[in-house]
Order: structure tokens, then C-alpha cells, then sequence
């Protein structure tokens, strides 16, 4: 019995690859329909690894905030990605990827049309042979726009109130991330400059990275942070949470890179996702490693957040071009990343930005790093990269700004002194994530 | 009878545990504390800001002895719990005026 179990599946092996083999004869390409299926599989993967990045980042916010906000944190994170899912359904996929649908050629595609899928049992005459079904496309981009949500999340965690972050979000994912992402990856204008951005270090991080920067700067610090002209640091809840919800985000990261191929019918595409994967693992290396000696070298002892915040500047940093670098590129520019979170936490500190868990030096300086770096293996210019970084600088940054400021004037967007400092747990939610722990 | 209070550094409970059983202590109150002392605490760095940790993590260690054992016990704690470096502890001795063992009502030294 279980050799015929095992029998069954291992002839499916064999008939597989026969059921092209006539065209691949001919062309030396396996057949479009396998092209189809593989490319398809790809986005599924690549799909449900990213979609674990949202329970990263659950778990590095929740490690980073204090005991008295980790409930809230996680209805943050929970509650972002959900809407985040339906916004796009909603408006998102299709004003990012308009096809010939643009309202403004190359600058702002359609609104108010919701993503229809393939009808059931789609036959191969009516599939997009030469790419890959709608539902694995829809959901693999979806999952991106979550991951710039979460971003902002961890920047304004410990003091701002529940619903006008999560109306924040219904924005930034249904409106303001499409139309931003249309310009490059839905063939809008930055794509013909020539800008280039594989998998989202500019148009994923940086994005989610400047709407994190604007809402820190009209939020304010958390109260103590900033006292006397000396900074207080408040240390996170559960530094192995946080590590946890790091390592999730570094696997997460393969489908996020690799899935960003797009394309895995051919002898070289799949080689191709293979290379992204390596690049992207020796980013992340490189990035903890830089930090952990950084540190080191600078505090005389290690610093385990920044380490976890190098990791995850490394990935962010190979992120604009994770295929085309040798793997000794990869080490050096996720290096580089890991260099500028250790600096730039400080840095933000001077500024008295309260970033709880360095959302903005791993996610926006890193980004901007990251398609900088391009130049070095990838075909870009550094004007163009350059433009494409302004670009979604000036229009996220602005735009945030102004709907933050609308939202601290009509909601208003920070809990009360009081409720801050008995935490959002108990204020906000009337629940705790460790009830049964002594107050401390 | 006397009271001894004593503050140690939280790792070398063991070792003064040990060295005050086999000099005849039958009994000791512990009790993880945190304080400060001339040290004044000391600054660690998180995240690259510096911040000061006023109160160190202690042991309070109290023992009530009869008053001939009392010089020996705080001998054997001073030289047990000693490091030579910041942050040792201190010993005070207290007079206990009376000692109750509440299960047979012994009274006093016959209830150490």
C-alpha cells in the first residue's frame, strides 16, 4: 500500500514534463500553456511567503512596543492587512494596472473598478497564456501594498488611536500606493524614463517609509521619549517576538524578490528566481552582520534591534535589483543598508522622530539606498533613479502630510496623555496582552 | 538574636547559600530587590541612546542568628559575596528582641 502510494506521485513526475515535450522539441521553450502554470505557481508562492511577512511584522511590532500596547499593535496588524486585501479588490489592483484602461496616460489609471477574476475552470483559449492567471496575479500584489502598510504601523505605534490609522490605511493602500505604483509597475511614466525598480525598494519601502515619516512628524514623540534634551529609550516587550517576527520577514522576503521575476516558465527565468533568492539571503547577512559589528564597535556592546533592523535593511536594500548582482554585490549593498540603519537611528533621535521600530531608517533610507544601488549591476542611470526616488518622495511624503493633517484636525489621530500612559491595551481595546502579568 | 540583613550581588547567592549552611545557619529570608547605593547605578545603550539603570538588580538576603554567631555569620557573607568590584552589597546587623516558631511555640533561640 504505501509503495503504491508513493508509486502514484512519482509517475505524475514522469508524465509531467512529457506534455510539452513535443513544442520544446521544436523552440527549445517548454510549451506557453506549462509557461502559464509555472509563472501562476510562482505568484501563488511568492504570494502566500509574503503574505507571512504581515505576521512578521506583527511580531517584530509586537517584540518592539512596550507590554501595555501589544494587543493594540497586533488589531493594528491584523486589521491593516484585511483592509488593505479589500481596498485593493476594491480600487487598488486595477489603478495600479490599468493596461489601456489610464485616466491620464502614464500618471493616474482608472477608479471605481473592482478586480474581476478568471471564470471558473478558465479554458486555456481565454487565460493570459504568455503570463499568468488573474487570481495569482491580483493576490500577489495585494500582498505588497500590506507589507507598505505595515510599515507605518510600527512608526506610529504606542500613541496613535486605532481608527484614524486604520482610515489612514483604507488611503494608503486603495488610492495613494496604486497610483504611485501605476507609474512603474503599471507602465506609467517612470517606466518609460527608463526607472528602474524590481521588487519595490522605492515603490514598496520608501513609500511605506515616507507615510511613516509624515505621521511620526505630525503625531509628536511619545511622551518621555525626548526629556531635557536627552533621549529615553523605552525597550521593547519581547526581544525573541521581535527576532521571530525578523525571521519570518527574511523568508517572507524570497517570494517578495523572487516572486518579483514575474515569470518562471523558462530554463532562465526559474535560474533567474534561484539567483534572487541567493542575493537576497546574502543581503540579509550582510546587513545583520554590518550592524552587529557596527554596535560593536561604536557601543561596545551589541545591540540585538539593530541587528534585527540591519537584517532587515540588507533585504531592503538588495530589493531594487536582486538579479542581476553577484552575490558579492549582494553582500556589499545590503552591507551599506545595515551600516545606515545603525546611523540612522541616532540620527532620527536628534531630530526627535520617534520611530518605535526604526520602520523609517530600514524601510525609507535603506529604500533609497537600495535604488541607488541599482546603478552599480543593474541597467539605470542614476538621473532617472534619482527622479523615480523624488517622485514618490514629493507625492507620498506631501500627500501623507496632508492626510495625516486632516485627520489630526477632524478625528484626531493621538490618544490622550493618560490613555498613553496606562497604554492602548486597556484604553483603547479594554484588553491586555499579558493579563496575568503584574503591572512593572 | 540578632537581625542581618545583607545585600548581594544575584550570582553569588549560591555560593554564600552554601557557605552559611555549613556554618550552622538553619534558616534565611530572600528576596530579589533592586536599589542603589554609592554606585549611583550605572548607563547602558539602547538603540544608540544612552540611559541610565538607577536600580541594580539585588539579593536581600536576612538571617536572625544568636548574638555569639552573629560576627562569624557576617564574616563568612563578607568574604563569600566578595568580588572587589563595584556594587558588592552591604550588611547591617540589627537586635531581634524576641523569636516565636509558630508550629510548637518555642520562643527565642530555641526557635532559630
Amino acid at each position: 500500500m504505501n509503495l503504491m502510494k508513493s508509486l502514484i506521485p512519482a509517475a505524475a513526475i514522469v508524465a509531467l514534463p512529457q506534455m510539452g515535450l513535443a513544442q520544446e522539441a521544436a523552440t527549445g521553450e517548454p510549451a506557453q500553456h506549462t509557461q502559464y502554470i509555472f509563472t501562476t505557481l510562482l505568484f501563488l508562492m511568492g504570494g502566500f511567503l509574503v503574505f507571512f511577512m504581515a505576521a512578521g511584522f506583527a511580531m517584530l511590532e509586537g517584540g518592539l512596543v512596550r507590554s501595555k500596547n501589544v494587543a493594540m499593535q497586533m488589531t493594528k496588524n491584523i486589521a491593516l492587512f484585511s483592509i488593505a486585501a479589500i481596498m485593493y479588490w476594491l480600487i487598488g489592483f486595477n489603478l495600479m494596472y490599468p493596461g489601456d484602461g489610464w485616466t491620464i496616460s502614464g500618471w493616474l489609471g482608472p477608479f471605481f473598478s473592482t478586480t474581476v477574476l478568471d471564470p471558473v475552470g478558465v479554458g486555456a483559449d481565454a487565460a493570459a497564456l504568455d503570463y499568468a492567471s488573474i487570481g495569482s496575479d491580483f493576490f500577489f500584489q495585494l500582498v505588497f501594498v500590506a507589507a507598505t502598510a505595515s510599515i507605518v504601523s510600527g512608526a506610529v505605534a504606542e500613541r496613535i488611536k486605532l481608527w484614524p490609522f486604520l482610515a489612514f490605511v483604507v488611503v494608503l493602500t486603495g488610492i495613494m500606493y496604486p497610483i504611485s505604483g501605476s507609474w512603474q509597475w503599471g507602465g506609467g511614466w517612470l517606466s518609460e524614463a527608463g526607472f528602474s525598480d524590481f521588487a519595490g525598494s522605492t515603490i514598496v519601502h520608501s513609500v511605506g517609509g515616507w507615510a511613516a515619516l509624515a505621521g511620526a512628524l505630525i503625531l509628536g514623540p511619545r511622551i518621555g521619549k525626548y526629556k531635557d534634551g536627552k533621549v529615553h529609550p523605552m525597550p521593547g516587550s519581547n526581544l525573541a517576538l521581535a527576532t521571530l517576527g525578523t525571521f519570518i520577514l527574511w523568508l517572507g522576503w524570497f517570494g517578495f524578490n523572487g516572486g518579483s521575476q514575474l515569470a518562471m516558465g523558462t530554463v532562465g527565468d526559474v535560474s533567474d528566481v534561484s539567483r534572487i533568492f541567493a542575493n537576497t539571503n546574502m543581503a540579509a547577512a550582510s546587513g545583520a552582520v554590518a550592524a552587529l559589528i557596527m554596535t560593536q564597535v561604536l557601543y561596545k556592546k551589541p545591540d540585538l534591534t539593530m541587528v534585527l533592523n540591519g537584517a532587515l535593511a540588507g533585504l531592503v536594500s538588495i530589493t531594487a535589483e536582486p538579479l542581476a548582482p553577484t552575490l558579492f554585490g549582494a553582500l556589499w549593498i545590503g552591507a551599506v543598508g545595515g551600516i545606515i540603519v545603525v546611523f540612522a537611528v541616532p540620527m532620527l533621535d536628534k531630530f526627535k522622530i520617534d520611530d518605535v521600530v526604526g520602520a523609517i531608517p530600514v524601510h525609507l533610507f535603506a529604500g533609497i539606498w537600495g535604488t541607488i544601488a541599482v546603478i552599480f549591476y543593474g541597467e539605470a542611470s542614476l538621473i532617472t533613479q534619482l527622479t523615480g526616488i523624488i517622485a514618490y518622495g514629493v507625492f507620498t511624503f506631501v500627500g501623507a502630510l496632508i492626510l495625516w493633517t486632516i485627520l489630526k484636525s477632524t478625528m484626531g489621530i493621538r490618544v490622550s496623555e493618560e490613555d498613553e500612559i496606562n497604554g492602548l491595551d486597556m484604553a483603547e481595546l479594554g484588553m491586555e496582552a499579558y493579563p496575568e502579568f503584574s503591572k512593572g | 538574636m540578632k537581625l542581618i540583613i545583607a545585600t548581594i550581588k544575584p550570582f553569588k547567592l549560591e555560593e554564600v547559600r552554601e557557605a552559611l549552611t555549613n556554618a550552622g545557619v538553619r534558616g534565611m529570608m530572600v528576596t530579589e530587590i533592586k536599589g542603589f547605593g554609592s554606585q549611583s547605578g550605572h548607563t547602558e545603550i539602547y538603540r544608540g541612546a544612552e540611559y541610565a539603570v538607577n536600580f541594580v538588580p539585588k539579593i536581600k538576603l536576612e538571617i536572625v542568628v544568636p548574638a555569639t554567631m552573629a560576627d562569624q555569620i557576617v564574616e563568612t557573607i563578607t568574604t563569600t559575596a566578595k568580588t572587589g568590584k563595584i556594587g558588592d552589597g552591604k550588611i547591617f546587623v540589627l537586635d531581634v528582641e524576641q523569636a516565636m516558631r509558630v508550629r510548637t511555640g518555642e520562643t527565642n533561640e530555641e526557635a532559630l
